[in-house]
């Protein structure tokens, strides 16, 4: 891949260049606009927005959206605002995040440096679990949380965004280490260096990039799931999206709209951070789960 | 390479030489397979153990508990006689490719426009990408408010002075699948733009300067070399976006709510909606092997064709 910005070819003539800057100018806006009227309508007050321009700033900047959102607006018919479920989303993202890098680490690990015979059918086994439609998935695994009474709590989701996470974070390693100079290992191993020895001294080490990569990657797909989320817990034990949008399509009571906006904030700010933060590797991530291979 | 074996027509011949092999690698070196093993069980049950469930579920008489009785292809009868599910199927139909025809045009618009050796280039790719961050829900929400009729964007265009305005997609039965649209192609754009840019990034550049050497005009290049050449990106731009827009659910809910009546129904709300609260989980099961196969039929020749590439 060519460095940033060093095309060969590109228009030189000035009006076609300010056209080109100008439709540029246009995108962003209007990929910033949904933004900006989020963070604007968060600190407005209800009557405000009845009245005035969606666009215009705050008249009278209230903070009043983002603690009713924070912990005094209804989630069903519990009216303890969103923190109970952001914890809980905490909770199922961290474990969730850290088991699934680390297993694919270790698949990775296995599938270019310890191979066997059929490692490929292995591979293929699990790489094909990352596409399926969950739909296809949705019933018998409500059912066997059930039976192992681990529905409606943290451990059911950790457990299933593990199962369908490993897929990609094997796939992220296996490409990672399948570069990685398999002579290092060779000669780790005639040093006497066992399986494990290398794995912890020799791989993880110098596996930085592409843990950051997957943790970004397993975190947003972990924090944004809803369907797992919707489908698996109720009342108390919901994770954040799902309260968002029971907070946000409840159909009792005047639509605080300035309460739904911050909620959707405070929802969207772990995975937005760690977006601004990493971009780099967020993209990484993207096109690595997205571009097979 | 034995990547070959994996897809070739001929595997269940090697399977059983595979086989024999791996075990006695099994009994002499265990630890590597003790390793990788947990993951693979895992992954047996919830995907493949679990698909076979699902299936199973669909031959049966299954309302709000699974029962195993055997039904033939009788829920599958019922299911293609559903107004619902034409519904369903005819809206995914729409999406599909409104959703990637708009992001893939737009998308790669705005790669051949940021290739323009562009001043602010770091600057406005974080900006174009970072609606894929977030979770369908938020932008669901955030858009619900943005296209209300009432409050929205309606009325800033109103304030305007442009007085009959209206944008009342989202009420509005006949047009609130395009509101879904919308959104989509907006959260998915910057990423296929991404893809593209990537993939233009990736020309080799003596080709380019080989063509404008020979004086050969710049729209012409970009039409006779570039945009050829993009159409692997192309592809797996198509694919990754058909796979989201088979599977999407949370944008749909949280949007729209598949209404207003049944106008932004899709198989993923249709699946839900009959299994989890209908009650009729035979029907949502039918529903689902449906939308899985439709997915093997999307994500199966690209795999494929990925491995075989893998191995020249």
């Amino acid at each position: 891949m060519k460095k940033d910005n060093d095309s060969v070819l590109y228009m030189h003539s000035p009006i076609i260049r300010i056209i080109i800057y100008g439709l540029l100018l246009l995108a962003c806006l209007s990929f910033l606009f949904p933004l900006y009227v989020m963070i604007v309508t968060s600190f407005k007050t209800l009557e405000e927005i009845r009245k005035a321009n969606m666009l215009a700033l705050p008249e009278n900047f209230t903070l009043m959206p983002w603690i009713s959102a924070w912990q005094e607006s209804c989630v069903g018919l519990r009216c303890k605002g969103l923190k109970d479920y952001f914890y809980n989303s905490i909770e199922i993202v961290v474990p969730g995040v850290v088991i699934s890098t680390f297993l694919g680490a270790c698949n990775g690990y296995v599938l270019t440096k310890w191979r066997f015979p059929g490692h490929n059918w292995v591979f293929g086994l699990l790489l094909f679990g990352c596409f399926i439609p969950f739909q296809a998935i949705l019933i018998p695994a409500a059912r066997t949380l059930g039976i192992l009474a681990i529905s409606n709590n943290p451990i059911g989701l950790i457990l299933v965004h593990i199962a369908y996470g490993v897929g990609f974070t094997t796939l992220f390693f296996r490409n990672y280490y399948e570069v990685f100079p398999t002579e290092l290992v060779q000669a780790a191993t005639i040093e006497g260096a066992g399986f494990f020895q290398i794995f912890f001294k020799i791989m993880l080490p110098s596996s930085v990039p592409i843990i950051v990569v997957c943790f970004i990657w397993q975190f947003t797909n972990i924090w944004n799931d809803f369907i797992f989320g919707v489908s698996f817990t109720s009342g108390e034990g919901i994770p954040m999206t799902v309260a968002l949008n029971n907070l946000a399509n409840s159909s009792t009571g005047v639509k605080e709209y300035n309460v739904h906006m911050a909620a959707a904030i405070i929802a969207a700010l772990p995975t937005l951070l760690l977006y601004i933060l990493s971009g780099r590797y967020f993209v990484r991530g993207l096109m690595a789960g997205a571009v097979k291979g | 390479m034995r990547n070959s074996r994996l897809l070739s027509l001929k595997p269940f011949v090697l399977l059983g030489r595979d086989i024999k092999a791996f075990l006695l690698r099994a009994r002499q070196h265990p630890t590597p397979i003790l390793v990788i093993l947990p993951s693979f069980l895992l992954t047996i049950i919830f995907v493949y153990f679990f698909i076979l469930w699902t299936l199973t579920l669909s031959f049966t008489t299954s309302t709000l508990i699974p029962q195993y009785n055997w039904a033939g292809w009788k829920q599958y009868f019922i299911l293609w006689s559903l107004p619902n599910w034409y519904k369903a199927i005819s809206n995914l139909g729409i999406f599909g490719v409104l959703y990637i025809g708009f992001s893939c045009g737009i998308g790669l618009l705005l790669a051949i426009l940021l290739d323009q050796r562009i001043r602010f280039e770091g600057f406005i790719r974080p900006i174009l990408l970072y609606p894929m961050s977030l979770s369908f829900i938020v932008t669901g929400t955030a858009w619900k408010w943005l296209l209300n009729p009432g409050l929205g964007i309606e009325r800033v265009v109103r304030n305007w002075g442009w007085e009959s305005f209206t944008f009342n997609w989202i009420i509005d039965p006949d047009r609130a699948i395009y509101a879904v649209i919308l959104v989509g192609v907006w959260q998915s754009t910057g990423f296929v733009m991404t893809l593209f840019l990537a993939g233009l990034r990736g020309i080799d550049s003596d080709i380019i300067k080989a063509a404008l050497l020979e004086g050969a005009s710049i729209y012409k290049i970009y039409l006779r070399i570039i945009l050829p050449q993009l159409r692997y990106t192309l592809l797996s731009a198509v694919i990754i976006l058909a796979h989201l827009a088979i599977k999407s659910y949370d944008l749909v809910i949280a949007l729209t709510g598949g209404g207003p009546g049944n106008a932004t129904e899709l198989p993923a709300t249709f699946m839900y909606s009959y299994t989890f609260t209908r009650s009729k989980m035979a029907i949502g099961s039918a529903s689902a092997i449906m939308m899985f196969m439709t997915v093997v039929a999307v994500i199966g020749p690209y795999l494929y064709n990925e491995f075989r590439t893998k191995k020249q």
